[in-house]
């Protein structure tokens, strides 16, 4: 593969290759950001102006620039606190046994290769999972609450890994020192694992919680429905979500309803900025406040 | 504050002694609570073991009542796919070309550029460019699909179409090369991380003997994390495969048996959607589709998965 020869005409022909290479490079990062900038401008350029006070507090409807996205907002805050409420105390649960209480043995290598393949599958099975246990065989309809059941399915994987990479920043020493003063481990964590690591485990719950407010395809499947009336109030109620209203207007073929898909999607990419800056705040108050 | 106030750490102290007491009764309850608490965060880990089980169990079940009515070799085989027709056809080929062809797209977009990006960070950049360009990657990793489908609809087709005027307004140009944006921070990620792994003697050797550093990155780094790189670009394709948003969008919803990237084509991920979104009575054969379908997906993201954790540990085993 590599000849090695130097004569003038081999070091000019290499340098050239050299100064080629770095001018891809270039033209690499050029690409990444021409992508995010076109894709940014073209975004705001289609939506800004619709987002003003109504398209915040008004319902879906037929008329484009009536439409507003204020069920899709509520239905997803409501998604997402759910999901979490679900989801967080699982995935910090089976974050937990597998870091502090399990055995190495095969049983534990199985669970562990089982989320690793989980966080592969598709997120439309999930719908199709959701479809088939949450709304059809416990009956709970396209709601609001067998939404968030699936999504936290969907979550859990990233959630555990996240949650296992925070206890894993718990220095050992911890928790020699209180398992050596006579505490037992189910108290070692709860009194000195968890206080530290829970920082690090909320920067990277939230940023994987921050998937589940983008995601839009196992919703479609279980059935958010898009033309709701009336606010969702309770878990059992009908809901719709932002991604879920986005792809709505989007399918549309009337351009004005475009519009309101770009405005919809400025609306969602600052909710999902707002939660990826709360986590990297969290991670800086954290490095900073490291107690040993 | 006075000299015998209580600090946080005094309080903490006591609160410690009380929990960890060492008289009899108390030792029994803590046992009792550690018991407790150990079964819970147990049946925590398990609830992953039951979702895979309980989505193998639905996707096999659920297939079965559609397989009595239409056959395995009819449904692997069939070139026509219309369950929703008058004139019912179960061929699911249609829907599996739209699917390979989106993603070798956008696997044709995403590994070329992925690879040079991770050779370049990895081998070339200054750590400033770095900085600049990690945060972009994953900005563009987190940004919502539905979002790269209005995207490839409203900015991508049409820009193409003033190009190439034969393109139909869906079509699985547009969605596939715009998917291959999505997937490329994966891509880009990992083989960096393969190409980081290349342990430096590897390099100097290389430099010592004379080589150039284009020598040394194509001739020597790269070969070397060739099984990381592979087994990058096979999970790229196993996330398009898999991609559901972007091609339910852009590429169209019409099951056409082709591999021209100009046309409109319906993937695997597309179709369920637009069935279980639809009218379609629940329990009818046209309705049990959207699961024999999905287990279809299912294996054949199963099986790109594996094949990439396979080809990484090879490459992890073979270490120098």
């Amino acid at each position: 593969m590599i000849q090695v020869a130097s004569t003038p005409q081999w070091r000019a022909r290499e340098r050239r290759r050299e100064q080629l290479f770095q001018l891809v490079g270039a033209l690499i990062v050029l690409f990444a950001l021409t992508t995010l900038a076109v894709l940014l401008t073209k975004i705001l350029l289609d939506g800004f102006a619709r987002l003003n006070p109504e398209f915040f507090s008004s319902f879906p409807s037929r008329r484009a620039e009536n439409a507003g996205i204020l069920p899709a907002l509520v239905g997803s805050a409501y998604l997402l606190l759910l999901t979490a409420a679900i989801a967080i105390p699982i995935g910090v649960g089976a974050a937990v046994y597998l870091e502090e209480f399990a055995r190495r043995n095969w049983f534990t290598r199985l669970i562990e290769i089982n989320i690793t393949n989980l966080a592969g599958v598709p997120s439309v099975i999930y719908g199709l999972l959701g479809l088939q246990v949450f709304v059809r065989t416990l009956m709970m309809d396209r709601s609001l609450i067998a939404g968030a059941c699936t999504m936290a399915l969907l979550a859990l994987p990233v959630i555990i890994t996240a949650a296992r990479e925070g206890l894993r920043t718990v220095p050992k020493s911890l928790r020699d020192g209180s398992l050596a003063l006579g505490a037992t481990q189910w108290q070692t964590v709860r009194y000195t694992v968890l206080p530290v690591a829970i920082p690090s485990i909320l920067t990277g719950v939230i940023l994987s919680l921050s998937r589940v407010v983008g995601e839009t395809a196992p919703l479609l499947v279980i059935g958010a429905v898009v033309f709701i009336s009336r606010l969702p109030d309770s878990p059992a109620s009908p809901f719709t979500v932002l991604p879920v209203q986005i792809y709505n207007w989007t399918t549309r073929p009337q351009h004005a309803f475009q519009e309101n898909a770009a405005a919809g999607i400025i609306v969602l990419l600052v909710l999902l900025l707002t939660m990826n800056a709360l986590a990297i705040y969290l991670r800086n108050r954290y490095q900073k406040r490291l107690p040993i | 504050m006075p000299n015998n106030a209580p600090t946080e750490a005094g309080v903490a102290y006591t609160r410690a002694v009380v929990q960890i007491g060492a008289d009899s009764r108390n030792r029994r309850r803590v046992r009792a609570e550690e018991r407790i608490v150990r079964g819970f965060l147990f049946v925590c880990a398990l609830l992953g073991v039951v979702t895979t089980f309980a989505i193998v169990f639905i996707l096999f079940t659920e297939s079965l009542g559609f397989f009595e009515h239409v056959s395995v070799w009819e449904f692997l085989t069939g070139t026509v796919w219309t369950p929703t027709f008058a004139n019912k056809a179960f061929g699911v080929l249609p829907l599996v070309t739209g699917t390979l062809l989106t993603s070798l797209i956008a696997l044709a977009l995403a590994g070329p550029v992925g690879l040079l990006t991770a050779v370049y960070l990895s081998e070339y950049a200054s750590p400033r460019v770095r900085r600049v360009v990690k945060p972009i990657l994953e900005v563009l990793a987190g940004i919502p699909t539905v979002v790269y489908g209005y995207f490839a609809l409203t900015f991508l087709t049409p820009l193409l179409q003033r190009f190439i005027p034969a393109l139909e307004g869906f079509n699985a140009l547009s969605a596939g090369l715009v998917m291959g944006i999505m997937i490329l921070p994966t891509i880009a990620s990992l083989s960096e991380d393969a190409l980081y792994a290349v342990p430096n003697s590897l390099r100097y050797a290389s430099l010592a003997l004379g080589a150039t550093r284009f020598q040394t990155v194509w001739g020597v780094v790269v070969p070397a994390a060739m099984s990381g790189v592979s087994a990058a670009f096979l999970l790229g394709v196993s996330r398009a495969v898999g991609e559901t948003m972007i091609v339910a969008v852009a590429a169209g919803q019409q099951p056409n048996f082709t591999f021209n990237p100009l046309r409109a084509v319906e993937t695997m991920t597309a179709y369920i959607v637009r069935i279980t979104m639809g009218d379609t009575p629940h329990g009818s054969v046209e309705y049990r589709t959207i699961f024999a379908v999905g287990l279809l997906l299912f294996l054949m993201t199963l099986a790109l998965n594996l094949a990439s954790e396979l080809v990484r540990r090879r490459y992890k085993g073979a270490r120098v």
